[in-house]
């Protein structure tokens, strides 16, 4: 308790110097919980997005599909059973059909994935609706980023070739009766969206399917043989493992921030030793043993990361709030790097991500102050008192 | 072992302290033996290097012997552990340095309420204490002031009542005056004597100073690391 209150004496006592390192010190908690909160946004983003455009609450695969491998897209179908059907009629389920096509925008050609999507569903949030219209040729649904690159506007016509389940080639007309807007990737480049009915037609695969996409419940599901269950987690994982990849920039950023932070403590603390000589000296004359002393210089330095969390806490309390309800808007979206990043992002910062960082920093900064302070329990308290430079 | 038909508080006996000189040991007390008693007014007195400041720490438990003992307060110094000695330190001795060695974080008021802080004295006691020791060396409008904007007079007056306000029973002042002038010097001088004469104080002063030996009741001269001669002032 003497140490703790000493220690804050001494903090208060020496002004200007303390505020300043408290000032440095707050930036770098300010700022690290700011980037991991951005992080925590854009995953807790990215997660609900998925769910939403692509994953549903998990999906049956068939037991051939790979989504890495299109050549699988030609083994991996099979009929809806009959149980499968209602549960399709009840909501619960989301059939889609995959094949390879080509198509040809502009005289070039293109390969691209063809899915077939149930038009009235209204579990993912594709526009599918879209779909439902009367058009001469196959109306079908794009998403941005497909049509940036393949050059595709709404009502454009276009010829798709694809292969029947004969491997019989086959031509038609499409048109583009929809463009979405999604943060997800992984269902718009490369992809033309059309209804189930059509391509189930086109291919010669009446009733079938490639994947199941389950509602985003927790109700209890069956297994179906030759389907394999995909949970949610799993499918997500993907993106997680993206988002880390992508963020191991950021991390290097706050390693960086970390050890300023614990720098400009350490340099406190090293210049303590030296320049306050003279001051240890007079504590350990007046009864402090050495260890007191040590105690003491620690709990100094680890002082200055509390004030840091009340400083911060001023400015960083309000920052927070106002990003985690108006977002941060990056005037690009993930699209262009091909990741699921809205362009408004909605930071999260948790209790957790607050505490474990405020955590990390006052051991940190205590430990780092603990190094120069030990330096003082070598020093002889007669040549200390003098205040000489050893 | 009596002095003044005093009780010993302080005795050492056959004291040598060598120090490493490159590579041989620098004798810079040979076989000191003196015998101090309570309530004291003391001095060691001789030129700059004869051995003051090192006996001086030897008997406020800084440093410790190379031969011989130093009993304080009836303990032998040499035997005790670090926190024994910082206890010692802490309960029964007061320093007062040439150079202040004031905490310049602090206030005035702070400085001296120091020594009751690690004795863990409860706040209305610590405050009385320091309140008392500050009007006894006149620097109770100095209370809030720091260190730093405090005339060198000023600034011993407030080591000395940091020194006194936990009312120690040995004052330990290594050159107390050298950084004064003759009239902060003789003020000093006088109020230390009073305390002397109140509390029943022991104090040994290290100096070569005129103003301080005129003071002292007793004067142990040093030469070369020995005693050379012990007066005793009638008064
Ligand atoms: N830590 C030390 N290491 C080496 N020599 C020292 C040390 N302390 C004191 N001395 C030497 O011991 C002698 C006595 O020093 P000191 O007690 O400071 O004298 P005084 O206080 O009387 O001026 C001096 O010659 C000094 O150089
Ligand atoms: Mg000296």
């Amino acid at each position: 308790m003497i140490t703790i209150k000493l220690a804050y004496r001494n903090l208060i006592g020496a002004g200007l110097r303390t505020w300043l390192n408290v000032i440095v010190l707050s930036f770098s908690f300010v700022m690290i919980i700011w980037m991991k909160g951005m992080l925590d946004g854009w995953d807790r983003q990215a997660r609900i997005d998925s769910i939403e455009w692509e994953t549903g609450g998990g999906q049956y695969w068939h037991e051939n599909y790979d989504p890495y491998d299109p050549f699988t897209f030609e083994d991996s179908h099979a009929p809806l059973t009959p149980e499968q059907e209602n549960l399709w009629q009840e909501g619960k389920l989301v059939p889609v059909l995959i094949t390879r096509g080509t198509i040809y925008p502009e005289g070039r050609m293109q390969n691209i994935v063809i899915k077939g999507i149930d038009v009235n569903q209204n579990l993912l949030s594709i526009p599918t609706a879209r779909l439902d219209t009367s058009v001469y040729g196959i109306p079908a649904v794009i998403g941005s980023a497909m049509a940036q690159n393949s050059q595709l506007k709404e009502g454009d016509r276009l010829v798709v070739r694809w292969r029947d389940a004969n491997g019989t080639f086959d031509a038609d007309e499409m048109v583009i009766t929809g463009i979405f807007h999604t943060t997800v990737p992984s269902i718009d480049a490369g992809q033309i969206w059309i209804p189930l009915k059509d391509l189930q037609r086109m291919t010669l695969l009446e009733n079938e399917a490639t994947l199941l996409v389950r509602d985003n419940t927790e109700d209890p599901m069956p297994r179906f043989s030759g389907w394999n269950f995909m949970e949610k987690n799993e499918l997500l994982k993907d993106i997680e493992t993206i988002i880390k990849s992508k963020t191991a920039g950021t991390s290097v950023f706050y390693m960086i921030l970390m050890l300023l932070a614990l720098l400009v403590i350490f340099d406190t603390q090293v210049l303590s030793v030296f320049r306050r000589q003279k001051e240890i000296g007079t504590y350990v004359a007046m009864g402090m043993t050495r260890k007191e002393v040590v105690a003491l210089f620690t709990v100094e330095g680890g002082m200055h990361a509390v004030l840091a969390i009340v400083v911060g806490a001023i400015y960083g309390i309000p920052l927070f709030i106002q990003q985690s309800a108006q977002g941060i808007s990056f005037g690009l979206s993930g699209q262009d790097f091909g990741i699921t990043m809205a362009e408004t992002l909605y930071p999260l910062y948790s209790m957790e991500l607050i505490i474990s960082t405020i955590f990390i920093i006052v051991i940190a900064t205590t430990f780092v102050s603990f190094i120069p302070a030990r330096k003082i329990s070598g020093m002889n308290p007669t040549e200390a008192i003098k205040g000489k430079i050893q | 072992m009596t002095n003044n038909g005093n009780q010993a508080i302080i005795a050492l006996e056959h004291v040598v302290k060598r120090f490493p000189s490159g590579r041989t040991w620098f004798t810079a007390l040979k076989d000191i033996n003196l015998t101090l008693g309570r309530g004291e007014f003391a001095g060691l007195v001789g030129p700059s290097g004869s051995g003051k400041t090192t006996l001086l720490n030897l008997i406020g438990s800084l440093d410790s012997p190379s031969e011989g003992r130093v009993d304080v307060l009836g303990r032998e110094v040499g035997k005790m552990n670090a926190r024994e000695s910082a206890t010692m330190r802490k309960k029964h001795l007061g320093f007062i340095f040439q150079t202040y060695n004031l905490i310049p974080v602090y206030t005035v008021y702070e400085n001296v309420e120091f020594p009751l802080l690690l004795l863990k004295e409860k706040a209305d006691k610590r405050r009385k204490a320091v309140l008392e020791a500050l009007e006894w060396l006149g620097i109770e409008s100095k209370a809030k002031s720091k260190p730093t904007q405090l005339s060198g007079g000023e600034c011993q007056r407030v080591a000395i009542a940091r020194a006194m306000v936990k009312k120690p029973e040995i004052v330990l002042a290594d050159e107390p005056t050298a950084n004064l002038d003759a009239e902060n010097s003789h003020h000093i001088l006088q109020t230390m004597e009073q305390l002397n004469r109140e509390l029943g104080t022991t104090f040994l002063f290290a100096t070569h100073d005129e103003k301080v030996i005129k003071y002292l009741k007793r004067k142990i001269r040093l030469f070369d690391g020995k005693v050379a001669s012990d007066e005793i002032i009638q008064s």
